[in-house]
């Protein structure tokens, strides 16, 4: 893919850095002294403040959610799909914020950063962050950039996850919020995925009880793994048999033989396996997947109804039919309960072979829909 | 501007201010101007994708669903109001629906084509053929009105799942409206009911 500089490009962007001094508790009793976080922005705040938009990002995303770093990059940001001039998110009138999560390995403080007061990362040490930390600490964001209340927010998975939490946990922070291809907990097939993928991070010699980087050493095998197993639940069996079908690779045409038949699919899958494993950290990848283990937006309260009867926004949820890993129907739980709750909602289900990377990839009928929907958020 | 008569019966019987469901609300244009004229909170379920994304385009929240297995997503008493219009004759099991749209909205209004409306017998009496016309130009075996009914058969069914009606208008062709009110099984060519649980 070359990266998008035509006229819908937000184009070049520089990440920026937040520090915060004053100490962050998380859920789990733990306190981080000081943090910081880094994020992008697009477009610009109006004078109101009507019409900030947060993206949060999913598992394996970063606040680099649109345009491009520097002229050489191969990829523009994970969603430049919709977030840009004149695309869903539009940053001619919308100014769009994302930040790399808590815990995160793109800049954000997380394992692959040092501990305070030493050059030692912090490794298996950092403790772990849930959802709901993280809407804490990207309110202290929207603070720090002087925003006081979001136009919308916007994810996608966990990113979605994220969305909905903000919409309970601060409601009169929320006007709009987007929640795509989410669910309100994870099954037990879910939470399996996740433990496989754990499993290949954690028995990898090089992971070295999370304390790699201090010992030079890199968990590729095992990260790779995981991200296979990972990126396999992200696909669906239909969209799969149209991308690869069961043709091999170009160079592995002998049926005669010693050569090696290498199928196009597990070209990809090894492919984005060892691409994932020098770029994303493993702690991260082990603390992201427990934090969307642990993940219950009825925490706390008697149930889902009760738990979105505080929220104040407007939802959006979109589901994508051949989505498995988060189903439609987990869209419909939260549809349901907002229904019950009385709030105002929009749900649509894209029909797709997309599966769950639905939420990222072009689709006519889901681009104009989140276009026209968005088209109401930061209007006031 | 409305061109369909039983819909203008509807835009009148629709109290201010109200919330109401609009099943099968297409592209959102009616509901709409619920909302412009009436200042109605309106919510749409609407199949069709195309027609959703221009519901949604004007404002409208539209939740997608199929109203024959989609109605259990609602609350009991959620609206004041539940629409149906001339969308009665499509679904699978008609009665069913009905029997939730009472419970989900306090009242319900339904518009339907009148099955027993004399041209239609006619046309079956000499023909003995299916009627078609200009507003059922479909063959029996490819339109989408698998469950046509008549005025009399509806208030039937209405007597069996417990349901009052309100209030019933009826639509005529030129000339007719007086036999229509008259007889209106016979003369109706559609019908506008106005109805709610028993006892309520």
């Amino acid at each position: 893919m070359k990266p998008d500089l035509s006229a819908q490009s937000v184009g070049l962007v520089t990440p920026q850095v937040a520090h915060f001094d004053t100490p962050f508790q998380l859920s789990n009793g733990a306190t981080l002294d000081q943090h910081q976080l880094i994020f992008e922005t697009y477009g610009e705040l109006n004078a109101s403040g009507t019409n900030a938009v947060l993206i949060c990002h999913a598992l394996s995303g970063s606040h680099h959610a649109a345009g491009i770093h520097d002229a050489t990059e191969q990829r523009p940001g994970w969603w430049d799909l919709a977030i840009g001039p004149g695309k869903p998110i539009d940053t001619n009138r919308l100014f769009v914020v994302c930040s790399n999560n808590l815990g995160g390995c793109d800049g954000s403080t997380g394992p692959n950063t040092p501990m305070p007061g030493t050059s030692t990362p912090w490794g298996s040490q950092f403790p772990q962050p849930q959802v709901r930390d993280w809407v804490r600490s990207q309110k202290l964001l929207a603070e720090y950039l002087g925003i006081s209340r979001w136009a919308a927010v916007v994810g996608g998975s966990l990113g979605g996850m994220q969305a909905l939490q903000w919409a309970i946990d601060f409601p009169d922070w929320v006007e709009h919020c987007v929640a795509l291809a989410s669910a309100p907990g994870l099954t037990a097939q879910n939470i399996a995925f996740n433990e496989i993928a754990r499993h290949a991070i954690l028995s990898d010699p090089d992971f070295r009880g999370g304390n790699y980087l201090a010992q030079d050493a890199l968990p590729v095998r095992g990260v790779a793994l995981a991200r296979m197993v990972g990126h396999l639940t992200y696909m669906s069996a239909d969209g799969m048999s149209d991308r690869f079908g069961r043709e091999l690779r170009e160079e592995s045409f002998s049926r005669d033989g010693d050569q090696e038949r290498v199928f196009q699919v597990e070209s990809y899958l090894r492919h984005q396996g060892a691409r994932f494993s020098t770029r994303f950290d493993a702690n991260t990848y082990v603390l992201m997947t427990r934090a969307l283990d642990l993940f219950d937006l009825s925490e706390g309260y008697t149930n889902l109804t009760t738990a979105l009867s505080r929220a104040e926004a407007n939802f959006l949820l979109l589901s994508f039919s051949s989505d498995w890993r988060f189903a439609p129907q987990r869209s419909i739980e939260i549809r349901d309960a907002l229904m019950a709750a009385g709030k105002a909602v929009t749900c649509a289900n894209i029909q797709t072979d997309n599966g769950h990377d639905g939420f990222l990839l072009p689709h006519q009928t889901y681009e104009r829909l989140l276009a026209e929907w968005m088209q109401r958020v930061g209007r006031s | 501007m409305i061109n369909r008569l039983d819909l203008k019966t509807v835009l009148d019987w629709v109290p201010e201010g109200c919330s109401v469901l609009d099943l099968g609300c297409g592209d959102g244009a009616f509901l709409q101007r619920l909302c412009n004229d009436r200042h109605v909170i309106g919510v749409g379920v609407e199949i069709d994708a195309d027609n959703l994304i221009s519901a949604v385009q004007k404002g409208l929240d539209v939740i997608q669903e199929d109203i024959n297995d989609g109605l259990n997503c609602f609350p009991n008493h959620r609206f004041d109001v539940v629409m149906l219009t001339h969308a009665l004759q499509e679904l699978t099991h008609p009665h069913i629906a009905l029997a939730r749209m009472v419970q989900i909205g306090k009242q319900a209004i339904v518009s339907f084509p009148n099955f027993g409306h004399w041209f239609c017998r006619m046309h079956l009496g000499f023909t003995g053929r299916m009627p078609m016309s200009r507003a059922m130009p479909r063959n029996w075996y490819d339109t989408p009105n698998i469950h046509f009914c008549t005025v009399r058969d509806f208030e039937a069914l209405c007597l069996e799942l417990e349901i009052d009606i309100i209030e019933r208008a009826t639509i005529a062709g030129s000339g007719q409206h007086l036999l229509a009110k008259i007889w209106p099984n016979l003369f109706a060519t559609s019908a506008v009911y106005r109805i709610c649980r028993s006892g309520q």
